[in-house]
This record gives structure tokens, sequence and C-alpha cells, in this order.
């Protein structure tokens, strides 16, 4: 067992998948030599050379546009874009070429390629660091996307990712990068994608979160379940194709939800969640379910952004309302 | 050889044989078997009778919108058929000739423009990708592919190919620069036909040639006569050769013309005129490559119509069995997404079937 934060659990499973299978290359900017800004890749180049781990030139189409060309010559790319907000010149190839190479070629050629991004807010970062695009990708056909919330989420999500037969999208709550550290075991395992999990069980409301905002969540159910209140606590873990059995069984049985996201509300993942809900659950609803979000807005730099993210004691007072209307 | 001495800076242009298919440089002369140079032209020839049935096709309303390639035969069969048949080949949508060269079914490339997704399932010998409808970015992959060969430690290369419009798209700039700083195995392919649906090379860059952006990239660049089948042939058979060991990736300008339209849906009479056209049908590579391989007895005019005759009844039969090809079944629409379908895919599949039975289809 080590003691690992979630950087480091994501350097632990790349070393050991890339020690396992020797198709797996890892690039990106500065993820070589310097282990990539946020050390993710540290020690890789050193130990799988040059060839499996490099450091790409700055373009993010050339970053995935090579690595779907690689994953269809039999390599498994893991390409690391530095943040999520710097995608979109990337996007095209995500969008037009890895999520539909499969369906255009009729299972001809696959893209088994995992692309990792930072992402979310509340690092006191520049302009275009701190968005949450989750939705951005989970609604487009072909994808997956997948958000670890803790280290050992984020070593089982990752090989699991790696392990895809199709394009998998990565999203890395950087907030939490070095938040908390957990024992993570040695060995190899993986989490599968498109199970959620329920963190605690409940009885009164539904609580559906991911990434970052768990503990945020966490600590606001703290005083409500002091005051009698049973929460139930659902971290998604993959956004798509996203675990709607788990969470309208939760709905059946509590009755009440709230979706709580970094991203901006409208036409967000909570609107989906909420939605599935009312098809598959509204006659088991006692109160209007509730999105606990984003503004939609810009993400405000620094200064502003404490008026952008839900923090524990909003969400706790919005849960409040869901739970006593 | 042909890169040094052919220097795009210097505007000038690789031509070996004159339009009216004589040999002007016999000290270039690429080395191509009389039988090999036969097989490149009926490809040709066959690739021009595909075009010219299927607009007759989409005229009569059987056909939807398609790309023909009339003028770039000798661009795309001359560019393939110095690769051999284990390189990959990452096209755009107008690569017919170089389709059929490398082995793409009639068949399949037929269901794919008639609206079926199987005319992409290549045979597995056949290392194609499919159309790539988003302009440039398939370049990226050649860059990919290119990669992975040298990482698993074979010397298969990867062709890629593009418009001149497509240039101007930051993919272009971004797999030419990849594949140069990665020293990856590419041979990168412009076939500047000269225009970009109507816009005019000339509206699309202010450099004199395309071949000349390789020097920024690091590479070797040329820009050859694409009308020209030894000049494109053997300027691919060195950059083929250079990529293979080692050398890196080259661009190759072929300089050529679009006789057709854009696609089906397009008109090109209203932008350019017909004195123009006319010019360049002087140029056909066609009529060129076959006054070539009379003159040399290679071929005559009634093998010519013969092998057209031949393969307009080939077209004329495939293209009746696409036709009765029928409409793709549900499960189709469903199960390529992933490797295994999604639990709401499989609802969807469900519901959506169960519709489909409660109306009968």
């Amino acid at each position: 067992m080590a003691i690992l934060n979630v950087i480091e659990a994501i350097t632990h499973a790349l070393d050991l998948e890339m020690s396992r299978d020797d198709r797996v290359v890892v690039f990106g900017e500065d993820v070589g030599f310097e282990g990539g800004v946020f050390r993710a890749t540290v020690g890789l180049q050193e130990k799988f050379g040059v060839k499996r781990c490099f450091d790409s030139v700055l373009a993010e189409s050339a970053i995935i546009g090579s690595g779907i060309g690689m994953a269809i010559n039999g390599l498994i790319p893991v390409v690391e874009i530095q943040f999520s907000g710097f995608m979109f010149p990337g996007y095209n190839q995500i969008v037009t070429h890895a999520a539909r190479m499969r369906n255009r070629s009729r299972g001809r050629f696959t893209v088994p390629m995992v692309i990792r991004m930072p992402y979310g807010g509340g690092v006191r970062a520049l302009e275009h660091h701190s968005e949450s695009l989750e939705v951005l990708f989970s609604h487009i056909p072909g994808l997956k996307v997948v958000i670890p919330s803790t280290p050992y989420d984020a070593k089982g999500l990752l090989l699991a990712a790696i392990r895809d037969p199709d394009p998998v999208i990565f999203l890395e709550p950087k907030r939490i990068y070095r938040a908390f550290k957990q024992e993570i075991p040695d060995e190899d395992y993986t989490i599968p994608l498109g199970k959620a999990k329920v963190i605690k069980e409940g009885a009164d409301l539904t609580v559906v979160c991911w990434g970052a905002m768990v503990r945020d969540v966490q600590k606001a159910i703290e005083p409500l379940e002091k005051e009698g209140h049973s929460i139930e606590l659902i971290d998604l873990r993959t956004i798509a194709p996203w675990d709607k059995d788990t969470v309208i069984e939760s709905v059946k049985k509590t009755g009440r939800i709230a979706v709580i996201h970094e991203a901006a509300k409208s036409y967000g993942p909570a609107a989906e969640i909420i939605t599935a809900v009312n098809e598959g659950a509204f006659l088991y609803l006692e109160a209007p379910p509730k999105r606990i979000t984003g503004l939609d807005t810009i993400v405000p730099l620094p200064k502003g952004e404490h008026h952008y993210l839900p923090d524990a004691q909003y969400i706790a007072q919005e849960l409040k309302s869901v739970l006593t209307f | 050889m042909y890169f040094k001495s052919f220097n795009p800076l210097d505007g000038e242009q690789l031509q070996i044989m004159n339009e009216h298919g004589e040999i002007i440089r016999d000290d270039l002369m690429p080395d191509i078997s009389d039988e090999d140079l036969i097989e490149m032209y009926k490809t040709m020839l066959f690739s021009r009778v595909i075009d010219t049935k299927t607009l007759q096709y989409q005229r009569q309303g059987r056909m939807l919108t398609y790309a023909p390639n009339l003028g770039q035969e000798a661009t795309q069969v001359g560019t393939i058929a110095a690769t051999r048949s284990t390189d990959w080949m990452a096209s755009a949508f107008r690569e017919l000739g170089a389709w059929l060269y490398r082995g793409a079914p009639l068949y399949n490339i037929l269901l794919y423009w008639y609206g079926n997704e199987w005319g992409m399932h290549m045979p597995e010998d056949v290392k194609i990708l499919p159309v790539s409808v988003p302009i440039a970015s398939q370049l990226q992959h050649a860059a990919g592919l290119a990669y992975a060969s040298v990482l698993k430690g074979e010397d298969d290369i990867a062709i890629g190919y593009v418009g001149d419009g497509g240039t101007s798209q930051g993919d272009f700039h971004e797999a030419l620069n990849f594949a140069a700083v990665m020293n990856t195995p590419n041979v990168f392919i412009v076939q500047n036909n000269q225009y970009a649906i109507s816009t005019k090379r000339s509206q699309q860059t202010n450099a004199a040639t395309i071949a000349q952006k390789a020097i920024a990239y690091g590479m070797p660049g040329i820009q050859v006569d694409g009308n020209d089948i030894f000049a494109v042939y053997a300027a691919t058979e060195e950059a083929v050769k250079r990529a293979r060991s080692g050398g890196g990736p080259s661009l190759i300008e072929c300089y050529t013309y679009r006789l057709g339209a854009h696609t089906t849906a397009d008109d090109p009479t209203k932008y350019r005129d017909n004195e123009e056209v006319e010019q360049w049908k002087k140029k056909d590579p066609i009529d060129r490559l076959k006054k070539h391989l009379i003159m040399k007895n290679l071929w005559t005019e009634e093998k010519d119509l013969e092998q057209i005759e031949n393969y307009g009844q080939y077209v004329k039969s495939t293209f009746e069995k696409v036709e009765n090809s029928g409409l793709v079944p549900l499960e189709d629409v469903f199960d390529y997404h992933y490797e295994k379908r999604t639990p709401e895919l499989e609802r969807q599949y469900q519901e959506r079937k169960a519709y489909n039975s409660s109306i009968g289809s």
C-alpha cells in the first residue's frame, strides 16, 4: 500500500500500465522531460525512453490527431492536454475523428485512446484554466467521459480507461490534485467505467456529484445529517455513459434529488440527469429536483471566483430547501 | 535527386513527359515496368469511367452527392503506385484513383457515396482510412500512423492527401510540423487542383508555390506537373524511399486541375471560364499517358475502347448491386459507436425496435 494523492495515483497508474503493455505511449506538451506542468508524467520518460514518453510540439490538434493515427496503427496513446480550456484547437479531432472512427469504418478501425486533461476551478488560475467542460464531450456519441474524485478512483478509473477499446476523455479535477492522500493498493485494479459509486446510503435525498465537488458536498451534508436528515451521496465517476439505473433507483427510495456540478447551469449535466429522473421516477418525487451549479457566466478570474463556485455553505442551504420542500 | 534539382523556391516544376506524351527528360525517367505502367494507366481509365458513369447516375437521381476526380487521375495513381501495399493511406474524399490502385473494391466506394457506412469498411489487407470530410485533419492521422510504424519497428510509411484549400487549415501546418519534428515516415501529397470549391488557388495562399511551404517545416518539398504520371511517380518514389529509410517526411505539390465540379452540388461554370477549362483539357493526364503508351506500342485505341466498354459494364453491374443493397438494419445504426452498446444505447435501440415492429417495418 502506498499513500498517494490524486496526481501521484495517476503517475502510478501510467507507470503500471506502461510496464504491463508496451503499446502504451504517453505524450503531450511538456510531459516528457519535465513530467507535465502538474508532474503527472514525472519519471516516465526516464524509465520508458523518449519514444514512449515525449514532449509533443505545442499543438493540441496534432497531439490528438496523431494519437488517433497511432491508435489505429496498434498503439494505445494516453495524451495530455495541458488544461481542458486549451482543448478547443483539438476538439475538432476529438469530435470529428476520435469519436467517429469506429462507426465510420464499421469497426474496421478503432481508437483506443485516452485524452487526459486537468479541469475545473478553484486554483486561482488564469483565464481558460478553470472551466468544467464535461458536457461538451458527453453530448458526443462515441466518447466516454470519466472524472475521478479520489486517488483510489484515479488509479482504478485510469487503468480502466486505458484498457477501454474506445476513446476516453479523462478529466482530472485539478483542485484536488494534491488536496489529500489515500492508501492505494500497489497491485493492479480497475474500476468499471459507467458505474457510479454510492459513497453513502440515505433515505431522504439523493445527491449526485463528481470530481472536486464531492468533497464540498461531503462537507455540506455533515450538518444536515446532524440535524437528522439522511442523505444518499452518489459519485457519478463516469459522466458518459452515466449510471442512470443507480441514480433512478436511489430517487425511487429517497423521493428527492439534487445534482451538483461546477459546470455552468444551462444545458449542463444536471439537466440531463434530472430529465432522466423525471422520465424514470416522476411519481416518486416529493420535491422539485434541484441543480446546484456554476453560473452561466464566464468563470471569473480569482478575485471573483468565489461567486462562481458553489461552496459547502451554499450547497447545504440549497439541499436544505429540497429536504424541507 | 528530384527534390534537390527542382527547388520550389526557384519556381521549378518537375516535368518528364510533355502534353503530347513525349518524354522530354529521359535522364529523369523513373524505372517503371511496362506491366506496372499499363496497370497504372488502366486504373486511371477505370477511375475516369467510374466518374463519368456516377455523374450520370447522380443526374438521373440515382446517386447522392458525389465528388468527381476528373483530371486528377495521374496525381492519384502516380503517387500511390510508388508506395507498397503495406503502407498506410490517409486520404480526403477525392482520391478515387489511389483507392482503386490500392485495392479498395468498387462496390465499397459506390456504396459509400450511395449513403452506407459499410462502404468504408475496407478489406483487412487494405490500409486506407475512411473518407475524411473535415479538411486536412486526416494528415494528423497520417503522422500518427507513421509514428506508430516506427515504434513497432516496422518500415511501413504513411501517405497523406490534401487539396490546395486544405493547406490553409491549421491541421495541415500541425501535421507537417509534428511529422518533421518527430522525423516520421510520411509523404504528404497536395493535390493542387486550383480550386477549393470556388476559391481560387491565388486566394488560398500568397506563397508562390505550395511546395515551398515544406522548407519552413524543415522537410524537402517539390512541385511536380500533376498531370504527368512520370513526374508524380518519380517524386513520390524518392520521398517514399527517404521516409522508409528513416529520412523523414516530404511534401509533394501535384500541380493539376479539377476538370469537373467540386461535387455534384456545385456548378463550376459560375466561377471559372470555359477557356481555362479547355486549356487544361489539352493537358489531360489520361490522354497524355495514352499517347505515350501508343507510341511505345504498349496500347492501342482499340484496346482503349474495349477497356472503357468493359469498365462501363462493370460499373453498371456493380452500381446495380449497390442500388439493390437496400437500407441498413437498425442494429447497424447502434453497433459501431462503442465496442459494446452502452445501457442507454441499448434502451434507445429497444425502444426504436419496438416502434419499428409496431408500424410493421
